[in-house]
């Protein structure tokens, strides 16, 4: 924290927000829940991140579950979709396979993920954040960016007063809870979220950015996977700090355009706004198998169901595809990874899994695959998609039976109706 | 193997089967050229394994044998050797070189056996029928600008061959698709093609025997099964494996009752198309037709940069349409149509549009729109 500079307090239970006070606990109402920094009034750029996400919906759902550990993910085979505090507690973390999990904490509650019901939750919060202001970025179910710079006059709080705000309404609303981090950019906004997880409020000033970074694993900084890790490793690089003290020009380059991140994230410069529009890239979905799976017929029933979810997130994003990828695992976790073109851009199912399980047919050689993805590369607007086609004069007819087949879905659910090679594999050529 | 050759017929015969070698082969013969020599000809042989052309070229043959060399090599070599010079082509099979000598130059290539040379086995071909090579340019021509490249719908990558009986006669048939446009033509059927089988000729095929008969007055015969199809010329046999697959029902999606006739200036209506579409978006290449009695606008709107209108003088009388499509797509089915006046029919802004040459029913073609 600066010194010199007056510290102001926020409490986050009555808003009130003044010089900080000498005690514990508020002046005004007497809740202990204070946050006090040098920069809370000066600070806009926030990053709000859902506690536990999928486990908290759980639990709100669920009460009887509230005290116990609770693990959301798939499958004997699956992973840790998201572990409740409780569960941590023992160990467990997202992403772990759920036999470690298992392992760890053998009486948690392990619920199947309900996405539909996730996203709906999470139209909820966004729709509170939108409330605050236009510029919200969501990073995926769970998390987003707002930017409430010069919102002040409309709300007549500060940004800080207004986040308290909007986490304690979401609790209020919801019955989940969110972190916030405050800052002045996105990288350390979503650093600070982290900081003071579950029910967090974490501020990141500017004059503390450089040394707070310092200590941090070069890995934070966005865009810095795995590989440039290590490269950087060799290089003698692993904390923040050790790139602070290099001079822009060596890293530009040694690293070339990364360089010129690095050096400036480094520094704590962010200069990404915050994007209402967040434009995806890609829509993909991945199934591992119970058992591994190596024949086509098994293959492509699970391939049409990813394909009918890839399908379904681009008609919600109101976008269509102009390429697939297909994703292979083998029982060696070997991966194989296959892309083809579209003839014309299309958001049906159909035409993704066509497309798909012509480049399954060429993988299919006795190898034994574990797990199998499809993704949406080349993603576009959808209006031209899905035009009539000389040659497939049935296309439109099939079109239109997949849109009554989404209209009925919507009405009674995913389950009201589907097609047979989703549920039985179709049975072996001949 | 021993011969001598005139380079100018060399270098023919080798633009010929060098043009089926791919550029990159992870099979090192198929970059290779099989040069025979027997009885006063060499026969140079060159496939990628789904097509094979062999052509036979007269030389003076000194002592038997073959041998096969990288094909784009040697033809750039002898590309570069002086016009009019007598070449000398030998090789033993001790050194495994082939030794190409003419004047002060002489060049010495790696070889690989002729044992290995892949054969096409192109089993039996029951079908044997003759066309004029100007016949069968026709078809291809004007067809093949509509083959589909789209890998998932493989039965699409080439022109769909079959005969068909009508009440005005029999005919043989080439049909190519990409979804977006169609391009179907006919000619009287030719004597023994009656019991064919519908085929579809892959478009490398298609394109290669299309280099063969530039040009040419004489007659090609064509032999089919339903895996493999020969076309034999006077020195040169072209043998391909066809697409296995079914193609589409076309006839469906010909429309029979589109009322809003257009007849237009063929050059007229190009040109004025070419013109306005400078400016249209790569991607989307959109131009829209309005059409009001008698007059057709072309324009193009383009929220980058910019738009363009052009006015075309036609003969139209089905009241108000506006319809889009893609820019290329009128130009190239423009770019086939011979006579003066093209005709083009339509039903809506939506549906299947009928293009045709107003002077030749043999040939039409089919457009969809595009929304605009």
């Amino acid at each position: 924290m600066a010194q010199g500079q007056a510290v102001t307090e926020l409490c986050r239970d009555c808003l009130r927000l003044a010089p900080a006070s000498p005690g514990a606990r508020c002046p005004a109402c007497g809740s202990p829940r204070l946050l006090r920094h040098a920069e809370l009034d000066r600070l806009s750029l926030a990053h709000l991140d859902s506690d536990a996400f999928y486990a908290a919906v759980e639990k709100r759902d669920r009460p009887e579950l509230r005290d116990r550990p609770v693990i959301v993910g798939g499958g004997r085979r699956g992973v840790v979709s998201a572990a409740c505090y409780v569960a941590r507690t023992y160990g467990v973390r997202s992403a772990m396979p759920m036999f470690k999990a298992l392992q760890a904490c053998p009486h948690a509650s392990v619920i199947r993920p309900d996405m539909a019901k996730y996203a709906a939750v999470s139209r909820h919060v966004r729709t509170i954040l939108l409330s605050a202001t236009p510029l919200v970025e969501p990073l995926s179910l769970d998390e987003a960016f707002l930017d409430l710079t010069g919102t002040e006059a409309l709300h007549h709080r500060q940004p800080a007063q207004t986040l308290a705000a909007l986490a304690e309404r979401i609790e209020r609303e919801i019955g989940i809870t969110v972190s916030v981090g405050l800052s002045y950019n996105k990288f350390l906004a979503k650093i600070a979220s982290e900081l003071d997880k579950p029910r967090g409020f974490a501020v990141i000033g500017r004059s503390e950015a450089p040394g707070f970074l310092a200590s941090r694993p070069v890995g934070i900084i966005f865009g810095v996977g795995q590989a440039m890790q290590r490269k950087l490793a060799a290089d003698g690089i692993r904390l923040i700090g050790e790139v602070q003290g290099r001079e822009r020009g060596d890293l530009v380059a040694r690293y070339g355009a990364m360089g010129e991140r690095l050096w400036a994230f480094a520094r704590g410069h962010d200069t990404r706004p915050v994007d209402p529009a967040g434009e995806r890239r890609s829509i993909s979905a991945e199934t591992t198998f119970e058992a591994d799976l190596a024949d086509r017929a098994s293959l492509e029933a699970v391939l049409w169901r990813l394909a009918e979810k890839v399908s379904l997130g681009l008609k919600r994003a109101e976008l269509a595809s102009e390429g697939v990828a297909l994703k292979l695992k083998t029982a060696e976790f070997r991966l194989r990874t296959r892309h083809a073109r579209l003839a014309a851009p299309s958001q049906l199912a159909e035409q993704l899994f066509a497309a798909a399980a012509a480049l399954l047919a060429r993988e299919v050689d006795g190898t034994r695959f574990r797990l199998i993805g499809l993704g949406c590369d080349r993603l576009c607007p959808p209006p031209p998609a899905d035009a009539a086609d000389l040659a497939d004069p049935d296309a439109g007819k099939r079109a239109a039976a997949e849109r009554a087949v989404d209209r009925l879905r919507e009405r009674f659910g995913a389950g009201a109706i589907g097609k047979g090679r989703g549920v039985f594999p179709a049975r072996p050529p001949r | 193997m021993k011969l001598t050759i005139e380079r100018s017929a060399l270098l023919r015969s080798l633009g010929h089967v060098q043009s089926v070698v791919e550029r990159r082969n992870t099979i090192p013969i198929l970059s290779n050229v099989q040069l025979v020599a027997e009885a006063g000809a060499l026969a140079l042989t060159a496939t990628d394994l789904d097509l094979a052309i062999v052509e036979q070229v007269p030389a003076q043959v000194a002592r038997p044998g073959g041998t096969t060399a990288p094909a784009h090599t040697l033809y750039d070599i002898v590309r570069k050797l002086p016009d009019g010079c007598q070449i000398e082509l030998s090789s033993s099979a001790d050194n495994g070189r082939l030794t190409v000598k003419t004047g002060a130059s002489e060049f010495s290539l790696a070889c690989l056996p002729r044992e290995d040379f892949p054969v096409m086995n192109e089993g039996e071909l029951p079908h044997v029928f003759h066309l004029a090579c100007r016949d069968l340019r026709r078809l291809v021509e004007k067809t093949r600008f509509a083959i589909s490249s789209e890998e998932t719908r493989y039965y699409l990558n080439g022109i769909y061959l079959h005969a068909k009986s009508l009440a005005e006669g029999n005919v043989l048939r080439a049909v190519a698709t990409d979804g977006h446009r169609l391009a179907r033509v006919e000619m009287p059927l030719p004597e023994g093609a009656a019991g064919m089988p519908g085929v579809i000729v892959p478009r490398k095929t298609v394109n290669e025997t299309f280099k063969l008969m530039e040009g040419s007055e004489g007659a090609v015969e064509l032999a089919l099964s339903d895996s493999k199809i020969r076309f034999t010329f006077d020195s040169i046999v072209l043998t391909s494996r066809l697409i296995e697959g079914t193609f589409p029902d076309y006839e469906r999606v010909i429309p029979t009752d589109n009322d809003k006739q257009v007849e237009v200036d063929r050059r007229v209506f190009a040109e004025a198309v070419d013109r306005v579409s400078t400016i249209s978006q790569e991607k989307s290449r959109a131009v829209k037709l309005a059409l009001t009695k008698d007059r057709m606008v072309l324009s193009v709107n383009s929220p980058d940069s910019g738009s363009a209108t052009e006015e075309v003088a036609v003969g139209y009388d089905g009241g108000q349409l506006e319809v889009g499509f893609n820019s290329r797509y009128l130009l190239d089915i423009a770019a086939e149509i011979d006579g003066e006046n093209a005709q083009i029919l339509l039903a809506d802004a939506a549906s299947p549009t009928l293009i045709r040459d107003v002077s030749d029913a043999s040939a039409l073609y089919v457009l969809m729109p595009m929304r605009v």
